[in-house]
């Protein structure tokens, strides 16, 4: 398995676009935590960086990298390889260029100026965001063999969590106001992974306070232990279920 | 040594493998010839594991393939249409499959020789013509010196020279007791190769004679006429 991650993460490393991409996500974090001597206005700037530009490029390019590997995977299929370790490498070659990109992008600079449990805490969930994107993108790369149509359900799916699932909630609260929905309402974040990385992350902000009774709510649920354990592992669900399915499709996959 | 059992394969509603029972020995050459969109491609795929059949068997020395993978060790495959990442020079591709196979028996490199690869070692493979890649091909499937070689197309795209020396590399290794396993449309190509031939239409496998056989049935010298005969006949009876 190594042998094909290896060769996966080198080629992924060579291409330039994920070059760029840690380039700006550098330059966006260094420049917005220089701006000013307290660190608030930086968390803010990473915090909307982690919610929109780390899932949109992290789906993106790996559908487009998945699609532009058919060839080399069916090369690989002609090979005595298991499937399961051909898709397992892809994934991990992908993922581990994508959180390292993002590391070095945003992580350093977060860890240097705000080195205590916030910055740790973003940081770890923008890894988490970026591997949730990653398996949608195997999960939307393997629903169809046409490219454009791939691509297509992947910026749906983005255009869907980062905007659209927030759009419905809206709805939903004006719907329902009359109604003690502040409890159901926890239950409806778990469907979606950036709602559950921006609520983590805000309860951890001063700007928190600021937040209402239903900011209470999530602080008693989510603030405590228990509740960050159990987000932190419907993260995790939110990367194994969309690749395991993508798993069972490509195994069953003719080529 | 391969054992195809009742295969059955449906792309949705199209029936590409209808039933098919097939048995391959070693130090056979075998051709699989039949019109275009007959199943040829699609039975070599569910031989190799890359397409999975809706129904039915097939054993590898006398073990089943579905869901293994091991067995592909033995397989040498050269694929129809060659597609490789574009970006990857041929020098590349050859160490890939090498790093990934891992395998510590002596490599065949007979052919890197003969098509002249390293002068090309170099070059991406974006920028190669059809039947360099078709070189490339030909080498990845023989340099492991696989049991069994199964070859979609190997002579197409290849210049005259480079299927010749083609045609020698695959006598050399029918003598050596492998199997082989041919698909083409030039039915001349294969008179001097092949021991048995294997004519499939719409997905059934209408006969699978040895090549003696054949001519004494028929009568012929050559197998292209024999084979025209065959199905002269069979059309005749169709139509009467």
């Amino acid at each position: 398995m190594n042998r094909i991650i290896k060769i996966i993460f080198l080629d992924i490393l060579k291409n330039k676009i994920i070059l760029a991409y840690t380039l700006i996500l550098a330059i966006l974090s260094w420049s917005s935590f220089g701006l000013e001597d307290n660190s608030a206005k930086g968390l803010l700037t990473i915090l909307n960086i982690i919610l929109f530009t780390v899932p949109l490029v992290s789906i993106l390019f790996a559908t487009i990298y998945l699609y532009n590997s058919t060839e080399f995977i069916e090369l690989l299929l002609s090979q005595p390889i298991k499937r399961k370790k051909i898709w397992l490498s892809l994934f991990l070659g992908l993922s581990l260029a994508m959180v390292l990109a993002f590391f070095i992008g945003a992580g350093i600079p977060l860890l240097i100026n705000a080195p205590d449990s916030v910055g740790i805490m973003m940081l770890v969930i923008g890894c988490l965001i970026t591997l949730v994107f990653v398996a949608l993108a195997f999960l939307s790369s393997i629903l169809t063999r046409d490219k454009a149509k791939g691509i297509g359900i992947a910026i749906m799916g983005w255009l869907y969590f980062a905007l659209l699932f927030d759009g419905l909630i809206l709805y939903l609260l004006f719907q329902f106001s009359d109604y003690p929905i502040e409890k159901a309402m926890i239950v409806v974040t778990a469907f979606s992974p950036i709602d559950l990385a921006r609520i983590q992350i805000l309860l951890h902000l001063d700007v928190s306070a600021m937040m209402g009774y239903t900011g209470a709510i999530f602080k008693d649920f989510f603030g405590t232990s228990l509740g960050l354990l159990l987000s932190f592992s419907l993260l995790c669900l939110w990367i194994i279920i969309p690749f395991f399915i993508s798993l069972i499709k490509f195994k069953n996959k003719d080529l | 040594m391969i054992e195809i059992k009742n295969i059955y394969k449906k792309f949705g509603k199209l029936e590409v493998l209808n039933d098919i029972n097939l048995s391959f020995k070693k130090g056979e050459c075998i051709a699989l010839i039949g019109p275009n969109g007959c199943g040829k491609t699609t039975l070599i795929k569910s031989i190799l594991g890359m397409v999975i059949p809706s129904k039915g068997d097939i054993l590898f020395n006398k073990k089943s393939i579905l869901k293994e993978f091991k067995y592909r060790e033995q397989i040498g495959y050269m694929p129809q249409i060659g597609r490789y990442p574009d970006y990857m020079t041929v020098g590349q591709i050859i160490e890939m499959i090498k790093k990934i196979r891992n395998s510590d028996q002596v490599l065949d490199e007979d052919l890197v020789k003969a098509f002249e690869l390293e002068k090309i070692v170099d070059k991406q493979m974006r920028t190669l013509s059809g039947g360099t890649t078709q070189k490339v091909s030909a080498t990845l499937a023989f340099l492991f010196n696989p049991e069994v070689l199964i070859l979609d197309e190997p002579t197409a795209g290849l210049d005259p020279l480079a299927s010749e020396i083609l045609k020698e590399k695959i006598i050399k290794e029918k003598e050596k007791g492998k199997l082989i396993l041919i698909t083409s449309h030039l039915l001349s190509e294969l008179d001097d190769l092949i021991t048995q031939i294997i004519y499939m239409q719409d997905g059934t496998v209408h006969f699978h004679q040895t090549i003696a056989d054949l001519l004494e049935s028929t009568n012929e010298q050559k197998i292209s006429k024999a084979i025209a005969k065959i199905l002269k006949n069979k059309s005749n009876e169709q139509n009467h």
